[in-house]
């Protein structure tokens, strides 16, 4: 049923620029001849809330959310985040989680509170994940926004669609004064995704 | 040409292509989204912000007797607002073409139930459709266009979150050339629904209902997907493609049009199956009325549940448990429990400076719709009920009329939801000589929906400027004898304000002064930083809820977290510098200004 089928879940926290990622692949995917659904929920999400977006393509999509489990991959713009959509993820999946912590200050107020070490937390549970300083890096290029652009090129070389279709996209997606500084994250995020330079 | 649109994005281009007029609203999640494309991207069609849902379908209804397509959009909820012309409206039958969407909410997301109004349509007895996507989101408004023209008719039009706020492919055509304007027919055996016309109308209703149920069987839109097996299942909307994701080759009937419903090609269907199970969200819609209509032996709801919405796997565990279909809950990761990561205030909102008052003074306050509704969250826990729009004046009169004057209750609504349904509270406020006090949270914008306009922000919906309401003059003129304005972010001011206001006899009205710090734009001042010796570890920052405040790794003496800011997040609003006894906020030092 889910062959010829690819299942993305991407996830963060209200304003990190989930929804903004989730554009950039679906269009690689229509680019590329693909059927494309995709789903997210706007609303209170946005005050702070958790944000997720699925993006299903294929030769002919039906559900606009992934059937529980069957995420191929999962990019998390948040440590936490990354943990909870674990639930998600194909065993056989692989997460992409951007070390970025933001702690709501809820989670200080007793009850439930925030993970001591959600990364430790997804590798001790066996799970194939890469974890990237996306948000540093975006800081040293200087633009917080880019951890979007990052952790796509993260992920891009398990998603099998050419490199010159990603750049296409941003340069069709992105504002033209900041086409140049995403293409240069999608090369230094290129560079992450091989093996020997994660942590 | 294709393009990847959102179910409102797809209704919105539907909408141009059938050659409509003119568009009203009132926003609400998750419909707000077709009037914002149609504002930014259709720019040939009149649209406008209405102050509430009952206007927005007035309007659409002049629309509609005045010769032009006509569209309405609300939330589910909405309706509820806009029932009263909706009943009638079904009755008189359209000049022009009249559709209006209502966006339901199932698992509310962003709302406060999860009403079906599926049921509200057969309760009018107007037509409904149901797309299960954003191709057909497109291709349904073209169609309810010409069902609303041929059998005058409003066509109601029934999106779910899920349909609203997903994305797929849809094909572009060119805008069809609408039948022309038509003129307006004074028949006032039509339109003036006095007893002696409306009896007439009732009837002309029923036979409409009678052509309608014939056009429903040959409907492209109502349609059976055979492979041949015993089981069959009658679905729409979203279920529909959740269905097909987990059993993609069992025969299915695909209702689009959900009023009436196509009972002869049901009967068919029912008897041509084994058995058949009916997939639907929330109420048993077609169910009661497929079983009602004779065929008792179909089930549905024992299996799929009645609250929040579908999913691939919810509908896998229900067919499973009917015992068609063989699936357990896959194999997976299980992160364990987790903290929840609930709404909140925006750092600098000026709505926390208002109930970190309300708060302190012990107060009970009737709350309403809105990002304000956050200040019910913790750790403020300062506003005690919120039910509809506009909701707060007549809870906060009641309760004072039960428990005494004196009793403190402080009604609080937002600047947009009192205009949408908060004028008539204050009314009754002064006719019936009640002690509350209202406090309108002025943020100059609605917050909660995204940052609509509306007739106190002093522009329209097209970007064209306008007249503001003037908020003291208006309550002036209901009646209201006090009519203060405060600075929300000054808490000894908001706090002497509303102390008075409360001793005060009679109704009285504060109104808070702040803009939204995210809308229209965003606002960043300099941040405020803790020093950490003087920090005493009181917590009293920490239980005003800022996102921006969290407790520091170093110490008291006695154990407690001292508090540190995010400079990032802080937009200097400076409360909890206020609020600090020992002082230990102070205003960022930025190397640079020192000294000039
Ligand atoms: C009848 C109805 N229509 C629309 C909505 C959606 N809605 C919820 S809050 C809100 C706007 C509130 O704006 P405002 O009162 O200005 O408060 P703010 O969010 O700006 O603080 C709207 C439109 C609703 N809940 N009920």
């Amino acid at each position: 049923m889910y062959e010829n089928m690819t299942n993305i879940l991407i996830v963060g926290v209200g304003g990190q620029g989930v929804l903004l990622a989730s554009e950039l692949l679906s269009e690689v995917a229509i680019m590329t001849g693909n059927d494309v659904k995709k789903s997210e929920v706007h609303g209170m999400s946005q005050r702070g809330g958790v944000v997720s977006s699925h993006v299903r393509y294929g030769s002919q999509v039906f559900s606009p959310i992934i059937p529980y489990r069957k995420a191929d991959i999962i990019l998390s713009f948040e440590q936490s985040e990354g943990l909870r959509a674990l639930d998600w993820l194909l065993p056989e999946g692989k997460i992409i989680v951007s070390r970025t912590r933001l702690v709501p200050p809820s989670a200080h107020l007793g009850g439930l509170g925030y993970p001591d070490d959600p990364i430790a937390e997804i590798k001790a549970k066996n799970a194939d994940m890469i974890a990237v300083d996306a948000d540093k890096m975006a800081l040293e290029l200087g633009n917080p926004r880019l951890v979007n652009t990052i952790l796509l090129a993260v992920a891009s070389p398990f998603l099998k669609f050419e490199k010159a279709v990603w750049q296409e996209a941003i340069r069709k997606l992105v504002k033209p004064k900041f086409v140049e500084i995403n293409l240069k994250a999608f090369d230094l995020g290129c560079d992450l995704a091989q093996p020997k330079s994660v942590a | 040409m294709k393009k990847l649109l959102s179910g409102n994005e797809a209704v919105a281009r539907g909408v141009f292509e059938a050659g409509v007029k003119l568009a009203s609203a009132y926003p609400g999640t998750p419909s707000t989204e077709i009037l914002e494309t149609i504002a930014r991207d259709y720019r040939s069609i009149y649209c406008e912000w209405s102050p509430n849902e009952k206007v927005a379908f007035e309007v659409g209804i002049g629309g509609s007797l005045g010769g032009g397509r006509s569209l309405v959009t609300m939330k589910h909820v909405g309706l509820n607002v806009a029932a009263d012309p909706l009943m009638t409206f079904s009755y008189t039958g359209v000049n022009a073409g009249f559709v209006f969407i209502s966006a339901d909410d199932p698992d509310m997301h962003s709302s406060q139930n999860e009403q079906d109004n599926r049921i509200f349509a057969k309760f009018a007895q107007v037509p409904f459709l149901e797309p299960s996507d954003s191709q057909e989101s497109k291709e349904m408004m073209l169609e309810a266009y010409e069902i609303s023209e041929r059998f005058d008719t409003p066509v109601m039009v029934r999106m779910t979150t899920r349909i609203s706020h997903s994305k797929g492919m849809v094909d572009f055509d060119d805008p069809i050339d609408a039948p022309k304007q038509k003129q307006f027919d004074r028949d006032v055996t039509k339109y003036v629904m006095v007893p002696a016309h409306a009896r007439a109308r009732h009837v002309v209703m029923l036979e409409r209902e009678e052509r309608l149920k014939k056009y429903v069987e040959t409907s492209q839109f109502n349609r059976v997907e055979e492979f041949g097996t015993e089981l069959g299942i009658i679905t729409g909307g979203i279920s529909y493609q959740y269905v097909k994701e987990v059993m993609p080759e069992v025969d299915v009937l695909k209702i689009g049009i959900g009023f009436p419903m196509p009972l002869e090609m049901i009967g068919k269907f029912v008897k041509a199956h084994k058995r058949v199970i009916i997939v639907e969200e929330l109420e048993p819609y077609y169910e009661d009325i497929i079983k009602s209509a004779g065929m008792t032996d179909v089930e549905g709801k024992i299996y799929t549940g009645r609250t929040g919405e579908l999913s691939p796997h919810r509908v896998a565990q229900s067919m499973n448990k009917a015992g068609v279909l063989d699936y357990s809950t896959p194999n997976g990761f299980e992160p364990g429990e987790m903290f929840a990561r609930p709404p909140m205030l925006c750092p600098g909102c000026p709505h926390r400076g208002l109930f970190t008052v309300l708060k302190k003074l012990k107060l009970t306050v009737t709350g309403d719709i809105g990002c304000y509704t956050l200040g019910a969250t913790k750790p403020l826990e300062a506003l005690h009920s919120c039910f509809c729009m506009g909701a707060s004046i007549g809870n906060a009169i009641g309760m004072e009329k039960v428990n005494g004057t004196g009793s403190g209750v402080v009604a609080v609504l937002g600047d947009s939801t009192f205009l949408h349904s908060g004028i008539t509270g204050v009314l009754d406020a002064v006719y019936n000589k009640s002690n509350t006090v209202i406090i309108i949270a002025d943020n100059r914008v609605t917050a909660m929906t995204g940052g609509q306009e509306h007739p106190a922000t002093g522009r329209t919906l097209m970007g064209e400027k306008t007249k503001e309401v003037d908020f003291v003059k208006l309550c002036e003129a209901l009646g209201v004898e006090s009519v203060r304005v405060i600075d929300p972010l000054n808490y000894d001011e908001t706090m002497t304000v509303v102390k008075e206001e409360i001793e005060r006899p009679g109704p009285s009205v504060v109104i808070t002064d702040k803009p939204c710090v995210l809308m229209p734009k965003r606002i960043m001042e300099t941040p405020y930083e803790v020093i950490l010796d003087e920090c005493n570890g009181c917590s009293a920052c920490f239980r005003i809820g800022c996102p921006a405040i969290y407790p520091s790794k170093e110490m008291t003496d006695r154990g407690r977290p001292k508090a540190e800011i995010d400079a990032t997040l802080c937009t200097g609003c400076t409360l909890c510098a206020q609020i600090c006894l020992p002082e230990a906020i102070v205003l960022t030092q930025i190397p640079e200004k020192v000294g000039s």
